[in-house]
């Protein structure tokens, strides 16, 4: 039976658990045939370089074959093609889709309209579920479990999709979230009355101090981005309030450990790149484990799976 | 002295009689329907006395009966409104309009940036709150309060 990966709100406790295991495995041993006859098409309508050699890379190492394009305009939607059509031309040819679009909604349209199991790698600022399950995964290697954590949340928590996906992978397991956000890139009140429905604690603060981060297990950074601000004195005002340096660390619980979906820009400073505690670029390698549990569980190959 | 019972409308030999439209929804329905192109006899009653509303309106068309999408697009401005299907003078099937659990192919999405605006495909909509109207796009999961319903 076909199965998507479309949203992380698809996810079952149960599912994301699963996912963990399977990226546990594949860490252990990241080349291993189970993909050999497949061909993946990664088709990146929009471009999204480091999500693509990351899903390529995925398919590669077990031993797959990749087809796609990596930028829309040299393909026929920029001739007018439907989603719809270029869909079903590319399901005769591949096994899985993976695809990242820069209109929300497009991958559950995609995999309405095919019977091939689609991935979503991004549609615009809804879902990056991929993200998510790496995200979960970095935070289960780094403690040893899921539940009970007090995470902190900072920086864009508006716009920030990561963050937003987050919530909704970690509720299955009970955190205690801090969100550390200026006034104008609040949580919204969705995500909130989301996190109130599932009765699960959190405390907002607009100052980035160390009382929050001295209690925190996982300190999830984001960029604060001049483009989202309507009032620009604001951002100048609040700019280097939301950046982390080192020895802001230096109280810190002795298992908290740093994540950043990246690109960073200027949030962490590179002081903070050699703390033990930093763990944004293994974070972005555990995405590698994390994707090619989700291709496998798509196509629903686990057993082959060597342990 | 007994007091005469009169009829507000006239009786309908075939058709459907909308009941129960609140009355400031009355002229919403009536250009909703598209009865300004209605090829049979309609009539329209607003301010009409009602026990339960105060003031309600009625919508009769005659030998007209809806649909099932025609019903959804009803139940988003008069929920609650009531349709009584007439067959040679008798009423034989009466239903309460009520919002559904979901609503295909009636109302936009404003999210200028959710795929539905941008490709040729029906929108799809899941009601998470019924009372007050509150839907939610499948595609791009953008919720949708009720001021904010555009019914295409």
């Amino acid at each position: 039976m076909k199965e998507s990966f479309v949203s992380i709100a698809d996810c079952s406790k149960e599912d994301i658990l699963h996912l963990i295991k399977q990226a546990t495995l594949f860490e252990k041993n990241p080349n291993q045939p189970v993909l050999e006859g497949k061909v993946c098409a990664t088709l990146f309508f929009e471009p999204s370089t480091r999500t693509r050699l990351s899903f390529e890379t995925a398919v590669n190492r077990l031993g797959g074959r990749v087809i796609g394009f990596s930028d829309a305009s040299t393909t026929s939607s920029s001739k007018g093609e439907t989603l719809k059509d270029t869909i079903k031309m590319v399901s005769n040819y591949a096994d899985v889709i993976i695809m990242r679009h820069y209109l929300e909604g497009a991958a559950r349209y995609a995999s309405e309209i095919t019977d091939i199991p689609i991935i979503n790698a991004g549609d615009g600022a809804n879902q990056h579920p991929s993200q998510t399950m790496l995200d979960l995964y970095s935070i289960y290697k780094t403690q040893g479990r899921l539940d009970n954590l007090i995470i902190t949340m900072v920086g864009d928590l508006k716009y920030g999709r990561t963050v937003h996906s987050l919530l909704n992978g970690m509720s299955h397991f009970n955190p205690t979230f801090h969100f550390v956000a200026p006034e104008e890139l609040r949580l919204p009140d969705i995500y909130k009355q989301f996190l109130d429905e599932k009765k699960i604690a959190y405390f907002e603060h607009t100052d980035f101090s160390p009382e929050v981060i001295n209690q925190s297990d996982i300190l999830y950074m984001t960029r604060v981005q001049r483009e989202r601000f309507t009032d620009l004195m604001e951002y100048e005002k609040v700019k280097n309030s939301y950046i982390l340096t080192n020895e802001m660390l230096d109280n810190s619980k002795p298992n908290l450990r740093v994540l950043h979906p990246l690109p960073r820009v200027n949030e962490i400073a590179y002081d903070v790149d050699d703390n033990p505690k930093a763990y944004y670029f293994e974070q972005a390698k555990n995405g590698l484990y994390a994707r090619q549990a989700i291709i496998c569980n798509v196509l629903g190959i686990n057993k082959k799976i060597k342990i | 002295m007994a007091k005469k019972k009169e009829l507000q409308v006239a009786a309908l030999e075939n058709g459907t009689v909308i009941d129960h439209i609140p009355n400031d929804q009355l002229f919403k329905v009536v250009s909703l329907l598209g009865i300004k192109k209605s090829t049979t006899p309609v009539t329209i009653g607003y301010g009409l006395d009602s026990k339960k509303m105060g003031k309600k309106g009625i919508i009769k068309i005659a030998d007209k009966f809806f649909k099932a999408d025609e019903i959804d697009r009803i139940s988003l401005i008069a929920p609650s409104s009531q349709l009584n299907i007439i067959r040679d003078y008798e009423v034989v099937e009466k239903k309460i309009v009520e919002l559904p659990d979901e609503l295909v192919g009636i109302v936009k999405c404003n999210n200028p940036k959710c795929i539905t605006n941008n490709e040729p495909m029906k929108t799809r909509f899941q009601v998470i709150d019924k009372d007050n109207i509150t839907l939610k796009c499948e595609y791009c999961e953008m919720k949708t309060k009720k001021e904010d319903v555009i019914i295409q």
